[in-house]
């Protein structure tokens, strides 16, 4: 159920790689389209990234490669350090930016309020431990730490991502891509968190698994009613899952708007450019 | 000009107890420092001894840097004072300590071990010294010494746990038999070294203050008096101890002791001894009463 | 319900160079509960550019769209926040179109069922309803439980009616959504459409069939090249 409570705010997030100076800001971004300033190499990655996202709701993030979509989503899982911005949790830490929090602090709020699946497995899962000990992971984090409840939690999850239960303690290199994508998602969602954040999570696989994928994905955020962040250059996905999407490009939003507005009638150039070379 | 003319006149003289008083100095700064952080490892720089890493040259430094001339000295390997390694190790403090040494738990002040705590709880005043071949617990999970260092930081130790999960999904139950991790303090997770679950409780809110030292990985840690200690377990799969039930030890009849298997080839047969020698002698001496109630 | 105050749409395609196509110019109206608006024109008037327009698919160049609410706030569409948008198209207003909202693998029982939940009401209900009204239309029962990507245009087009009227919207935008059907069809459709005008639901509506539509509406408005 869509409601007007804001579940994550983002305020000028930006990241950078490198020493930076003066004309980084103005000899980087969709304009001059590139994010490498000519003068001291840094990389803008991010520049200004700012929005909100409500409960239930689906935020797309759209863009070619260097857009950064990929890196805000890094950004706000804590996998990376932002360089400038702040980040706002509804229930957390008293409305503090939670950008400043101590690792140990962030950590607890990725386990709790959070949830990733990334678009390679090997980034999300650990091959050397089953799938269920994947599962399980997410729960210990949580401080769970009562084993039958593990158990049947984690068979419960992977049941629902249509893993079946005699894989349950079979290690993620034997199943296939479609099945290992599922198997994070079962992860993802181990904590019930309000947020899950979705990075590619398709590509590279098959049409046919692709689609089991999404409508699992769709499926489960229909029932349980949870925010997500998706990250696709597919305009398809976007079309399926998100209300609202941003198109971003060389680091910065260049538009925003609900998903079929952007996608029938898109206002910036870039936009344009990327719906009409949709096949 | 003969050799004789170049050795020193009354021979070479050792420091008191080898290392010197430097040295003792900063190992005695990072022992408190890991006093005051319980399960923390804290790094030290370990001289030159006349003993190979490995053979328990960590306990040995801490041991050095704490012995003076009045304490008591208690060395055991695997629980017995009379294995070739104790002997090793207590002659080289002997000789350049020139302190009392004993075999009865009660009386020590230092005791150094490896493997095995005294049946006999230790009191206030006593300090253990254990001996730690690998001191990192999540070695086990990671090989990197820079992310168990973050992993202890943050106090993620999921990893951990997963698994002992797997351990448990696989064989029924946690199947480590020593170095099991515990939880100091409800904050870091530490190896007691390979003292057997059976002595673990011992190291929970003891009365003495127990030092671990590492000294091919150069680290010390420890666990203060009356500080808890608690191994890892599920909450619906309470830990548990070696089982010895209907065992008992042939040379003092107890039953309540860790017991070590004996092999006899000759008569092709097995029976079971005290592991604690101090302990059992102690008993067949008379000097003391078998305890009646079972272990732990 | 809701008032439309000089509407323009203009269309700037950045690729070809900046070009400019105008839609429609202009345009007001105002429509009350259980009134129908019908849009004519000829092909290339504007007629579905101002429904997008009006459900936000489009982004009117300028205007207002005055709407008020079931909760009687009354608010401009055309600048409004996406989140009310979405909330409005959830709660309140609907659109048919010709073309099938793109929820693959979906049976039609549920594509049609899970718009009425999606509204706080009961599954079991729901999926009653979505089954009345699926036979009402004539649709074979054995599609029922199928993927509406399979069926044939006229059976899309009528799961789209079902799906758009099912929640009993406040306001309900139609695009053709008899075009494909064959009469005995249509007229259910038509039957439909009124029980629901009867219920208070203001339309607008574009239909190619002049009959058809000086039937249905209350008033219609003239779009011009």
């Amino acid at each position: 159920m869509h409601d007007e409570t804001v579940l994550v705010a983002a305020r000028n997030i930006g990241k950078t790689w490198g020493p930076e100076c003066e004309e980084c800001r103005v000899r980087t971004g969709p304009e001059q389209g590139t994010n490498i300033c000519p003068r001291c190499g840094t990389v803008v990655a991010l520049r200004d990234i700012s929005f909100e996202l409500h409960e239930g709701e689906i935020l797309g993030l759209v863009g070619e490669s260097g857009s950064g979509k990929s890196t805000l989503v890094q950004c706000i899982y804590f996998d990376l350090d932002a360089t400038d911005g702040r980040l706002f949790f509804r229930g957390c830490e008293d409305g503090e930016n939670v950008m400043e929090l101590p690792r140990i602090q962030k950590r607890r709020i990725r386990g709790r309020l959070m949830g990733m699946v990334y678009q390679n497995p090997l980034c999300g899962l650990r091959m050397d431990i089953t799938s269920g000990a994947n599962v399980a992971e997410k729960l210990l984090e949580a401080d769970v730490f009562h084993f039958a409840r593990i158990r049947a939690r984690a068979g419960e999850l992977l049941a629902s991502t249509e893993i079946p239960a005699a894989y349950m303690d079979a290690f993620p290199r034997v199943l296939s891509g479609g099945m290992q994508q599922r198997i994070q998602i079962a992860k993802a969602l181990a904590n019930n968190p309000p947020l899950v954040l979705l990075d590619e999570v398709t590509s590279g696989l098959d049409v046919s698994v692709q689609a089991r994928v999404l409508d699992l994905i769709r499926e489960l955020q229909r029932e349980r009613g949870m925010s997500m962040i998706v990250v696709s250059h597919d305009m398809g996905v976007i079309r399926l899952l998100a209300d609202r999407t941003l198109v971003l490009k060389n680091g910065c939003v260049v538009e925003r708007g609900l998903t079929d507005q952007i996608l029938e009638d898109p206002q910036h150039p870039y936009s344009q450019l990327l719906v009409h070379s949709t096949l | 000009m003969t050799l004789q003319d170049l050795l020193p006149a009354r021979g070479f003289q050792y420091n008191f107890a080898f290392i010197d008083e430097g040295a003792k100095r900063e190992v005695r700064r990072a022992l408190l420092k890991a006093v005051a952080l319980p399960g923390h490892q804290v790094p030290f720089a370990s001289p030159e001894l006349p003993i190979a890493r490995g053979w328990g040259t960590g306990g040995l430094q801490v041991t050095m840097s704490l012995i003076g001339p009045n304490d008591v000295l208690k060395i055991i390997d695997q629980g017995c004072d009379g294995s070739v390694n104790a002997v090793n190790l207590r002659k080289l403090l002997v000789a350049t300590t020139g302190v009392r040494t004993t075999f009865d738990s009660r009386e020590a002040t230092l005791m150094q071990s490896r493997h095995r705590l005294p049946e006999i709880p230790m009191t206030e005043g006593q300090i253990a010294v254990l001996q730690v071949p690998l001191p990192e617990p999540l070695r086990l999970v990671e090989p990197s010494e820079v992310e168990t260092r973050r992993m202890h930081a943050e106090g993620d130790y999921a990893r951990m746990w997963v698994s002992l999960y797997e351990d448990v999904v696989q064989n029924g139950s946690v199947s480590l038999s020593w170095g099991y991790p515990c939880r100091v303090n409800d904050s870091y997770i530490m190896s007691p070294s390979p003292l057997p679950r059976w002595d673990l409780h011992m190291l929970h809110q003891a009365e003495h203050l127990t030092l671990l030292g590492a000294g091919r990985e150069k680290r010390v840690y420890a666990v203060p008096p009356h500080t808890s200690v608690r191994p890892l377990e599920f909450d619906d799969l309470p830990f548990t101890v070696e089982n010895f039930a209907g065992l008992s030890c042939v040379r003092c009849g107890s039953t309540d002791t860790f017991l070590d298997e004996i092999y006899d080839e000759e008569t092709g047969k097995s029976f079971r001894v005290c592991s604690d020698s101090g302990y059992c002698d102690l008993v067949r001496e008379g000097k003391i009463r078998v305890r009646s109630a079972a272990h732990a | 319900m809701i008032r439309c105050v000089a509407l323009s749409k203009t269309f700037l395609m950045h690729m070809r160079g900046g070009t400019r196509i105008d839609a429609f110019r202009d345009v007001s109206f105002a429509v009350e509960k259980g009134q129908f608006l019908g849009v004519s024109g000829p092909s290339g008037s504007g007629k579905s550019s101002l429904l997008k327009c009006l459900y936000r698919t489009y982004l009117p160049s300028s205007g207002e769209v005055w709407y008020t609410d079931g909760r009687s706030e009354t608010r401009n569409l055309a600048a409004a926040d996406e989140h009310l948008i979405m909330k409005l198209r959830r709660h309140e207003i609907g659109y048919v179109s010709q073309f099938f909202p793109v929820i693959p693998r979906v049976s039609a029982v549920d594509t049609i069922a899970n718009g009425m939940v999606a509204r706080g009401f009961p599954r079991p209900e729901s999926e009653k309803r979505a089954r009345e009204l699926l036979g009402r239309l004539a649709i074979p029962r054995p599609l029922w439980d199928m993927f509406p990507s399979t069926f044939s245009g006229g059976e899309k087009q009528r799961i789209n009616i079902i799906h758009a009227v099912i929640a009993q919207p406040r306001l309900l935008f139609l695009d053709e959504p008899t075009a494909s059907l064959d009469a005995a069809s249509a007229r259910e459709a038509v039957s439909l459409i009124l029980e629901l005008k009867a219920q208070g639901t203001a339309m607008i509506g574009v239909f190619h069939d002049k009959e058809l539509l000086s039937r249905l509406s209350d008033q219609i408005i003239e779009m011009k090249s």
